[in-house]
């Protein structure tokens, strides 16, 4: 009978484990899955600034301040590395783009510029995917860490040598709404 | 009491069932009447039986297109409709649902709707006066409005019950037609059968009104306020929706294809003045409850 009694709660164990495992995997990959659309939006972005730039340059040419800060901010963007780390450089970039669009108002013959106004349409696409994908990705980050520390199922996070992942972070302006407009 | 969003799914569902299940009854017994009036006898029964089944598998497979079709939409195309297909797109990231079919009609009152039997086979269509009208945000607004149908199940039963509603107003006009063409037959059988075709379209003509407040019943304004709320949440800003809003209800003349069919399917009622008040709740109160959220 209680050979019986302890085979039971070792496979209710081995079931729980299984289960508990499982939920984690999948998790992890719903983490993975949500940072790679936000990756394809940022790249769509960096693939865009260079032409934006371009033509800008053609209209503003007394601007550069604001170009070379575009495009530094663009490189570091791009070599950083972490959803914590790319977020900021990110979000840095977004702030320097709204300057480039602001200085971009005081020429009128840029404002009527086919390509520009094209460009202008495609960035604010991308912004406004990577504020959705961030929403989107920060609550499935939160679940996966919030996971790994409730009781019991942190132990099996334990085995499995799992850490909580990094939150994109969120512009200071921005709390509340995820709006961008240039 | 707060539902959940599977809730709301299971409900639309099951209502969209009991509908098709009671409007087949109603489709076999007046079947019945006619295989009765023109004595067809067991083929003739067998032919209804096939039809309702028939016509059930196209209202949910088709229902969407023909509510299109019926409300001249043409696919809008990608380099033409640029801003509008990059708002769609984004919004459907935001709610997590694949990005829809988007459909622009040719009507200078500006509105929207969205129609599909799930959101993999969802449309949306707007009009050309609501992309002349609005700004970016105010598009954004009025699109996380109909995601949010989509989202829900919403448009799965209002699109068929759209359909249903205009067969019966379709069938109505038929048989009542026909009572006053039926007028210069002759012979006492073609009487007989004239005298029942009379009494299905009297039938028909009694039960559409009722139809057609049920329809009021089905999709109440509590449907469209949920709506409201939840497409600023998956945004994230009622402003854009609320200032939308303002725009469509300051403009008063009424769309050149609004039909009973399809009032209920709109964003904002189709028709101008306030007959129609009861497809839709008052906007200035819409404006005024997307304005007190916060998120």
């Amino acid at each position: 009978m209680l050979t019986w009694i302890i085979l039971l709660i070792v496979a209710v164990i081995v079931f729980w484990f299984i289960g508990t495992y499982n939920m984690f995997i999948t998790l992890k990959n719903r983490v993975k899955n949500a940072w790679a659309q936000i990756d394809v939006q940022l790249k769509r972005r960096y693939d865009l600034i260079p032409n934006l730039v371009e033509t800008v340059k053609g209209y503003a040419k007394h601007e550069r301040e604001v170009f070379e800060n575009v495009t530094e901010l663009r490189t570091r963007a791009m070599s950083a590395s972490g959803p914590k780390e790319v977020g900021e450089a990110n979000n840095m970039l977004t702030g320097a783009l709204k300057t480039l669009f602001a200085v971009a108002e005081n020429y009128p013959e840029l404002k009527a510029n086919e390509n520009f106004l094209k460009l202008q349409e495609e960035l604010t696409n991308t912004e406004n995917k990577i504020a959705f994908s961030r929403q989107f990705y920060n609550d499935i980050v939160m679940r996966y860490n919030m996971s790994q520390e409730k009781i019991p199922a942190a132990i099996v996070a334990r085995i499995m040598g799992l850490t909580p992942s990094e939150y994109y972070p969120v512009p200071e302006e921005e709390r509340g709404t995820v709006k961008v407009s240039f | 009491m707060k539902r959940t969003l599977y809730e709301l799914i299971g409900e639309n569902k099951r209502r969209t069932f009991l509908f098709l299940v009671i409007f087949s009854i109603l489709l076999i017994g007046i079947g019945y009447l006619f295989v009765y009036a023109l004595e067809w006898g067991t083929i003739g029964l067998i032919f209804i039986g096939l039809f309702v089944i028939l016509y059930n598998i196209i209202v949910y497979y088709n229902s969407d297109k023909i509510a299109l079709v019926s409300v001249g939409a043409i696919p809008a195309k990608e380099e033409d409709f640029k801003v509008l297909h990059n708002v769609v797109e984004e919004v459907s990231v935001a709610a997590g649902i694949p990005k829809p079919k988007v459909f622009v009609m040719n009507e200078t009152q500006p509105n929207a709707f969205a129609t599909g039997r799930n959101p993999q086979n969802a449309s949306i269509c707007v009009t050309t006066g609501l992309l002349q009208m609005m700004n970016r945000e105010e598009l954004q607004g009025v699109i996380a409005h109909e995601m949010s149908h989509i989202r829900n199940y919403d448009i799965l039963l209002m699109t068929v019950i759209g359909i249903v509603v205009g067969l019966i107003i379709l069938l109505r006009d038929i048989f009542l037609r026909s009572m006053w063409l039926g007028g210069g037959r002759r012979g006492r059988d073609r009487d007989n059968a004239n005298g029942i075709l009379m009494i299905i379209g009297l039938i028909l003509a009694i039960v559409s009104p009722i139809l057609v407040a049920l329809i009021r019943a089905a999709i109440s304004r509590q449907r469209e306020y949920l709506a409201d709320a939840d497409g600023a949440y998956i945004v994230r800003d009622p402003y854009g929706l609320a200032s939308a809003l303002e725009k469509i209800g300051s403009y008063k003349k009424p769309m050149q294809v609004a039909s009973d069919a399809t009032a209920h399917l709109f964003i904002s009622s189709p028709f101008a003045g306030e007959k129609y008040f009861a497809t839709h709740p008052p906007i200035e109160d819409r404006i005024k409850r997307l304005k007190s959220l916060t998120f």
